[in-house]
């Protein structure tokens, strides 16, 4: 037997996101069972079923040196907004 | 305590999440597998009280409902299994125990169904109880669980909204079927005012010290009362317990539940504890033969 | 009773009985997964009794209940096979992959019906029916040459072929792959007769019922 996670997809356009897992002697069986597990009230707009095995989980991100250059955060503009406008003789009276 | 351990505690505590793959003291780790097995097994033996009615429902739309009902249950239990799975103990060891008497399952389907007045009174407050319960999960430190309770939380949902339709159809019918309502309602009240077992303050409540629960005992049952005593009396009927009320500090007050009767019952020794187990191990043996010859499993 | 009324019981006694005997299956089946798989299934054909009743029901003046709940046995219209206790894994899906073959010629028929209501449910049915065939081949390819399956579907052979009017039992013979039992081996299974065990089925599917006649539950 094989586990198989599930993916279920809410409505269309949406992602896909895990939903559970169940257990089947094969890929047919375990279509068949997550048909009617996940999508017996017509609550799911498709479902993704996928051996565990061919999922690779992926983790620790280490971020040592603060690389704040490639986000949102790294980046302040008040001051230098603040000098420009007065440069150019356009801050609010 | 070890520092690892201390340390585990302070994070569950502070409201964190513990995955399959995390490292979680052995403690903890035995605690949810009996807390999860438990639960998981009373939604299979939920089913057999319930089974029966099917095949009596009075009507097309009342046996489709309670089959989606019923089917739900063992989707649950098929969900809640899977969990224990993950956490170290096969599904086929854990129902080789039930059929064995080795496990537990909540108290109220260890008892008969007699009547159509069962089906509505435990689909109607039998499991609204076990909603406030699962409610009380939604927030597991242990993340798998946490997120198979919200799908079982959404299911439950149609099973009140069933069992009250039931209960004022019932109610506005004949003096017979009003007559079913409250016999079924007398005899079902012991057994749900101990359905959420004897009132351990949440302090000394290893399952909220872990997080596994966030609610202890006498709050689930206080939330239970407060939320169906009003919907029994508004329909007339009579709660069998002359005591039964609310004080002024908005407590209930009530006829002490038989905690003997409770810790009788879960060990095993239920009016249809027995039959029940028998009915489960009987086609668990019948058909071995299909999950050795299609699911490969060794018998 | 008109014709279509007759065809129209027919159908939904069959999908009832079936049902019934299908959801007895709940709690009990062999893995947890198939068990929520096959109730979906007993609902589908309860479903589909219901449907058809309400069909017959609209010309007969009653309702989808009464002609569900209120008859007396020898009054249904179900074939032999569907009314079989068989409360053993084998035997039931031998009936299930034998039904589901049997009803998708029956359907088929159905659809190319010149009656409007009846062709359109019967397209409703079998958009339905699809997921019940899949459910039913997955299975039978599964356990084809296991011994119990196999003596399951040699018994049940000629039931299944009694179910069918005479017009698709040879097509039926050619999709499952048998030789047409003999007539004699028909004889007690064609349908208006009753098996013995119907009686012991429709006392518990109407016990409830009848404890307060008339009541609306």
């Amino acid at each position: 037997m094989t586990i198989f996670e599930i993916f279920r997809q809410e409505r269309r356009g949406q992602p896909f996101a895990h939903a559970g897992s169940l257990v089947a002697p094969d890929s047919v069986f375990a279509q068949a069972w997550a048909r009617e597990q996940y999508g017996r009230r017509q609550e799911s707009e498709a479902l993704w079923v996928v051996p565990r095995e061919a999922i690779h989980e992926v983790h620790d991100f280490p971020d040592e040196l603060n690389r704040t250059y490639h986000r949102v955060d790294g980046y302040s503009l008040k001051a230098k907004l603040k000098e420009a406008r007065e440069r150019a003789g356009t801050s609010a009276a | 305590m070890d520092a690892r351990t201390a340390e585990f505690v302070e994070y569950v505590q502070g409201g964190g999440q513990v995955e399959t793959g995390d490292w979680m003291p052995n403690d903890y780790r035995a605690k949810l597998v009996k807390f999860i097995e438990m639960h998981g097994n009373s939604e299979l033996m939920g089913v057999l009280p319930e089974r029966e009615w099917i095949l009596r429902a009075p009507t097309l739309q009342r046996k489709l409902a309670l089959t989606a009902k019923v089917q739900d249950e063992v989707g649950h239990a098929q969900l809640i299994y899977r969990v224990v799975e993950d956490l170290g103990k096969p599904r086929a060891q854990c129902l080789q125990d039930l059929v064995d008497g080795k496990a537990k399952f909540h108290n109220v389907f260890h008892y008969p169904t007699k009547t159509w007045g069962d089906v509505g009174v435990i689909a109607w407050l039998v499991d609204a109880a076990a909603i406030i319960s699962q409610k009380a999960l939604l927030k597991c430190s242990y993340a798998p669980y946490a997120r198979i309770m919200k799908k079982i939380c959404w299911e439950e949902s149609f099973h009140i909204l069933h069992g009250r339709d039931v209960i004022l159809t019932l109610m506005n019918g004949t003096d017979e079927q009003r007559e079913l309502v409250q016999e079924a309602l007398t005899r079902w009240w012991g057994p749900l005012m101990q359905f959420h077992g004897n009132p351990i303050p949440a302090e000394d409540d290893p399952m909220v010290y872990w997080r596994i629960k966030s609610q202890a005992n006498e709050g689930a049952r206080q939330q239970f009362l407060d939320g169906y005593v009003p919907q029994i009396r508004e329909l007339g009927l009579t709660v069998p317990d002359p005591k039964l009320r609310k004080n002024d500090d908005g407590v209930w007050e009530y006829t002490e539940p038989d905690w003997e009767e409770l810790k009788h019952v879960v060990t095993g020794h239920g009016p249809k504890t027995a039959e029940r187990l028998e009915l489960r191990r009987r086609f668990l043996e019948q058909e071995q033969w299909v999950r050795s010859v299609v699911f490969a499993e060794a018998a | 009773m008109s014709e279509r009324a007759r065809q129209l019981l027919e159908l939904a006694d069959d999908e009832l009985i079936l049902g019934w005997r299908d959801s007895e299956w709940t709690g009990i089946a062999p893995s947890l997964e198939e068990d929520v798989a096959f109730s979906s299934i007993a609902q589908n054909e309860i479903g589909h009794a219901r449907a058809l009743y309400e069909l017959a029901a609209h010309e007969l003046e009653t309702t989808a209940d009464a002609l569900a709940f209120d008859r007396s046995p020898d009054e249904y219209r179900s074939a032999p096979l569907v009314e079989l206790r068989r409360l053993d894994w084998a035997h039931t899906i031998a009936r299930h992959w034998l039904y589901e073959c049997a009803d998708e010629l029956r359907l088929a028929a159905l659809k190319r019906s010149s009656d409007d209501e009846l062709a359109g449910l019967a397209a409703k049915m079998d958009r339905e029916e699809v997921y019940h065939r899949l459910h039913a081949q997955m299975w039978a390819d599964r356990l084809s040459g296991e011994e119990r399956f196999e003596r399951a579907l040699d018994e049940l052979w000629p039931a299944a072929v009694a179910l069918l009017d005479a017009e698709l039992r040879e097509p039926y013979a050619q999709r499952i792959g048998r030789a047409l039992p003999s007539n004699s081996l028909l004889q007690g299974l064609e349908r208006g007769t009753h098996t013995d065990e119907l009686p012991e089925l429709w006392n518990e599917m109407t016990i409830v019922r009848r404890s307060v006649p008339g009541a609306t539950w």
